[in-house]
C-alpha cells in the first residue's frame, strides 16, 4: 500500500511540476500578412499554399492568424482568421480544417472583388506584434507575403518609430516590380530599407525567403 | 631593434653570447651548491608528493582489495548456502515423491515372492508312495499257493492298485497344470516389478547425483569459508560473467521499453496536452508516458519479490505469506490494467496517426489519394492489431525486468570494485612513475648545470690534486705512510648530485 502511495505522491509532484514551468516559451507564434493591393492580390493562391505549410507545421499550442494588407491595415478586422491551437492535437487537427476553410473562402472572395488601392504594410506590422505579444509565444515570427513596395494613402500616418522587439520578420515571395527591373537598386534599396527600419524597430531577425515553394522550411530556420 | 638589447658587441651575436657566458660562469660556478639545493627542492616537491599520492592510493586499493574480498566471499557463501538448500529441497521432494511408498511396496514384494516360492515348491512335490497297497500283496504273497487263486487275488490287486495309481497321477498332473497357470500368472507382475525396479534405480542414480553435485557444491563451499584465492578468482570471474550477461539482457529490455514508450507516447499526448512541457526541453507527454513504463516495472519488481523470486525489498520478503499473496495479486491487477490501458493507446496511436496524414494530406491537396488508401482490406489494419498486442506484452515482459536487474546490481558490485581496484593501482604506479621521472630530471638539470661550469669545476680539482700531491710529500717526509683520507665533503657533493 505504501508503493501505491508513493506512486500517487510521485504522480502528484508530477502534475505540480507540470503547472511550474513555463509553457508559453515553447510555443511559436505567426502572423502572416498577404498583400491585396493591386496586382500582387493574384498570388493569393500561392498565400493558400503557405497557410497550408503553417498549418501542417505548427504543433498544438502554437498560434497563427492570417490577415489582410490593404489600404489601411491596423485594424482587428484585416485579420481573416486567427487561432491558438488546442494542446489536445485531435482538436487542433479540427481547429486547422475550419482555419485553411476559412482561408480557402477568403481566397474565393478575394477573386471576386479584387485588390486594395494602397498597401499599409506599417500598419499591418503594429498589428501583428501587438497580436503576437498577446500571445505570449517563445517564438514569434511576422510573415509578409509582399512586393514591399509600401503606399500610404492619403490623411494615412506611418512614419513614425514602430516596436517589435523579439520578433522575427520573414519577407515571402517579394516579387520584382517592373521598375525594379529597369533598375535592380530600387528592388534591393527597398529591401534594405525595410531591413532597416524593423532592425530599429527591435526585431530579433529579418529574413527574405524567396524560393519558398522548394524550401519552405527557410521561414523558421534562423 | 628591440631584441638586440642584450648584445654587448653589436651586430655579433655569438661573440656577445660568448662575453655574456664567460662573464656568467664565475657567478654560476660561485652560486654552484645553493643552485643545486634549488634544482633538488624544487624536484623533491614534485616528487615528494607524488611517491606519497602513489603509496597512499596503493594502500587504499588494498583497503578496497580486501572488502572487496570480503564481499564477494560472504556473497558466494550465501549464495552457495541456498544452492546447497535448493539442492538438498530437490533431494527431499525425489524422496518424498518416489521413495515415499517404498515400504508398502516391498512389503507387497515379500509377499507375492512368497507365495510364489511356496507355490513353486508345491509344484516341485511328487506323488506319495501307496505303502499299505505293499503290506496287502506281502500278505497274500505269503500265503499257501492252491488252485491259482492267489495268483488271481494278486493279478486283481495288480490291476487295481494300477487303476488308482492311473488315477493319483492324473489328479498330480491336473494339480501341477493348476500351478503352472499360477505361475503364469504372475508373469505380468513380473514384468511391472521389473520396470518398477529399473525406475527406482534411476531415481537411486538421480540421487547418487544430486549427493554428487552437493559434495561439489560442499567443497566450493568449504573454500570460501577458508577464503582461498581460489575461491575469490572463481567467484569474480562468475560475477564478471555473469554481469556481461545481465547487461545484456538489461539492454534488450531497454529497447524493449523503448519500443513502448514510441508507443504510447504519442497517444499520451492526446491526455495531458502535446504542447505542455515539464523542463524545458521535457515533454508532459513524453514524462507520463516514461512514467507509466516506469510503474509497469515497479510492479513487475514487487510481483516477482512477492513471488520470492527477487530479493530486492526485504520488507516484502518479510511479510506473511498472505500479505505476500495480496502484494502479487495487487502488482498482477495493476498490470493487467496498465496492459488495457496500453492497447487503448495503441489503438489511439493509429488513429491519430490517420487523422494528422488526412488533414496533411488535404492541406497537400492529395487528400483523394488518401481518402482511396484508406479503403484498403484487412490488411491494412494488421499494423494496428500488431501495435495493440505489442502494447498488452510488453508490461509482462517488462516485468520480468527484476529478475536481471537484481543479478545485475548484484555482479555490479564485484566488477566495480575489481575495475576500481584496477583504476587505482593504474594510478598509483603512473604517480611512482611520475615521480622518479621527476627526481630524474632534477639529476639530469644539476649534472647539466655542472656542464655549463666545466671550466672553473676542472680547475677546483687540478687546484685540488696539486693541493693533495704537497700534502702526501710533507706527510711523507715525516716517516708516516697512511691511507689517503675520504673527503667528507667529496661524500656530500655525490649525494647531491645524485650519484650513489
Amino acid at each position: 500500500m505504501k508503493a501505491v502511495k508513493g506512486i500517487a505522491v510521485g504522480l502528484a509532484v508530477l502534475f505540480l511540476a507540470t503547472g511550474c514551468v513555463d509553457q508559453k516559451a515553447h510555443s511559436r507564434a505567426v502572423y502572416m500578412m498577404i498583400d491585396t493591393s493591386g496586382t500582387y492580390a493574384a498570388q493569393v493562391v500561392k498565400a493558400q499554399r503557405i497557410v497550408n505549410y503553417l498549418l501542417g507545421t505548427l504543433n498544438p499550442g502554437d498560434s497563427l492568424a492570417v490577415a489582410r494588407v490593404k489600404s489601411r491595415s491596423f485594424s482587428e478586422k484585416d485579420i481573416i482568421y486567427k487561432a491558438t491551437f488546442e494542446k489536445i492535437p485531435s482538436k487542433a487537427t479540427a481547429q486547422k480544417r475550419a482555419f485553411r476553410a476559412a482561408v480557402d473562402e477568403f481566397a474565393r472572395s478575394l477573386k471576386k472583388t479584387g485588390g486594395s488601392a494602397y498597401t499599409d504594410i506599417t500598419g499591418g506590422l503594429i498589428q501583428a506584434a501587438e497580436f503576437l505579444t498577446e500571445t505570449g509565444s517563445g517564438e514569434k515570427t511576422v510573415i509578409i507575403f509582399s512586393d514591399m513596395q509600401e503606399e500610404i494613402g492619403k490623411g494615412t500616418v506611418r512614419d513614425f518609430p514602430i516596436e517589435l522587439s523579439g520578433i522575427r520578420i520573414v519577407a515571402l515571395n517579394v516579387t520584382k516590380l517592373r521598375t525594379d527591373n529597369v533598375d535592380p537598386r530600387r528592388y534591393l534599396g527597398r529591401l534594405q530599407t525595410w531591413e532597416k527600419r524593423v532592425m530599429a524597430a527591435g526585431a530579433k531577425k529579418w529574413k527574405v525567403v524567396n524560393d519558398w515553394e522548394n524550401h519552405p522550411e527557410r521561414i523558421f530556420e534562423d | 631593434m628591440a631584441g638586440d638589447w642584450w648584445m654587448i658587441v653589436p651586430g655579433n651575436p655569438a661573440l656577445s653570447g660568448l662575453v655574456i657566458f664567460l662573464i656568467a660562469v664565475p657567478f654560476l660556478y660561485f652560486a654552484r651548491t645553493p643552485m643545486h639545493g634549488v634544482i633538488r627542492s624544487a624536484t623533491r616537491a614534485i616528487s615528494g608528493p607524488l611517491r606519497m599520492g602513489s603509496r597512499w592510493l596503493l594502500s587504499a586499493a588494498d583497503g578496497l582489495r580486501s572488502r572487496n574480498r570480503a564481499v564477494i566471499l560472504a556473497h558466494g557463501r550465501d549464495e552457495m548456502k541456498h544452492t546447497i538448500e535448493r539442492e538438498f529441497e530437490r533431494i527431499t521432494t525425489m524422496v518424498q515423491r518416489d521413495l515415499h511408498g517404498y515400504p508398502a511396496l516391498q512389503r507387497k514384494l515379500m509377499d507375492q515372492i512368497t507365495k510364489i516360492e511356496e507355490d513353486y515348491q508345491k509344484t516341485g512335490e511328487v506323488p506319495p508312495p501307496s505303502g499299505q497297497w505293499a503290506d496287502a500283496v506281502k500278505a497274500v504273497a505269503n500265503i499257501t499257493p492252491s488252485n491259482g487263486l492267489v495268483e488271481k487275488i494278486l493279478e486283481d490287486i495288480a490291476t487295481s492298485i494300477e487303476k488308482v495309481h492311473a488315477k493319483s497321477l492324473a489328479e498330480y498332473r491336473k494339480a501341477y497344470q493348476d500351478r503352472h497357470k499360477i505361475l503364469k500368472g504372475f508373469t505380468p507382475f513380473w514384468r511391472s516389478l521389473n520396470q518398477t525396479l529399473t525406475q527406482v534405480e534411476k531415481n537411486i542414480s538421480g540421487l547418487q547425483d544430486s549427493a554428487q553435485k552437493i559434495d561439489n557444491q560442499m567443497d566450493k563451499f568449504e573454500q570460501i569459508n577458508k577464503g582461498t584465492d581460489k575461491a575469490e578468482h572463481g567467484l569474480n570471474s562468475s560475477a564478471g560473467r555473469q554481469f556481461v550477461i545481465d547487461a545484456i539482457v538489461m539492454g534488450i529490455a531497454i529497447g524493449a521499453a523503448f519500443v513502448n514508450f514510441r508507443l504510447i507516447s504519442l497517444p499520451m499526448s492526446e491526455m495531458v496536452g502535446a504542447g505542455d512541457y515539464i523542463t524545458p526541453s521535457l515533454k508532459a507527454s513524453d514524462v507520463s508516458a516514461l512514467v507509466i513504463i516506469f510503474i509497469e516495472a515497479t510492479m513487475g519488481f514487487f510481483l516477482m519479490e512477492s513471488l520470492g523470486i527477487t530479493h530486492l525489498f526485504p520488507k516484502i520478503g518479510n511479510l506473511n505469506a498472505q500479505m505476500q499473496k495480496r502484494i502479487f495479486w495487487a502488482a498482477l491487477i495493476f498490470l493487467f490494467v496498465l496492459a488495457g490501458i496500453e492497447v487503448a493507446l495503441a489503438f489511439m496511436r493509429d488513429l491519430i496517426a490517420a487523422e494528422n496524414l488526412r488533414l496533411k494530406a488535404s492541406l497537400s491537396g492529395e487528400a483523394a489519394m488518401v481518402t482511396e488508401a484508406a479503403k484498403t482490406t484487412w490488411v491494412s489494419n494488421i499494423p494496428t492489431a500488431g501495435q495493440m498486442v505489442m502494447g498488452f506484452i510488453l508490461p509482462f515482459a517488462l516485468a520480468f525486468i527484476a529478475i536481471p536487474m537484481e543479478s545485475f546490481i548484484s555482479s555490479s558490485r564485484s566488477v566495480l570494485g575489481v575495475t576500481l581496484v584496477l583504476l587505482i593501482r593504474s594510478l598509483g604506479f603512473v604517480m611512482r612513475v611520475l615521480s622518479n621521472v621527476t627526481k630524474q630530471i632534477g639529476n639530469t638539470l644539476v649534472h647539466l648545470y655542472d656542464v655549463v661550469i666545466f671550466l672553473p669545476l676542472m680547475v677546483e680539482r687540478a687546484l685540488r690534486s696539486k693541493g693533495n700531491v704537497a700534502e702526501r710529500r710533507t706527510k711523507d717526509r715525516g716517516g708516516v705512510t697512511s691511507f689517503p683520507k675520504r673527503n667528507p665533503n667529496e661524500r656530500t657533493d655525490r649525494t647531491a648530485t645524485g650519484e650513489f
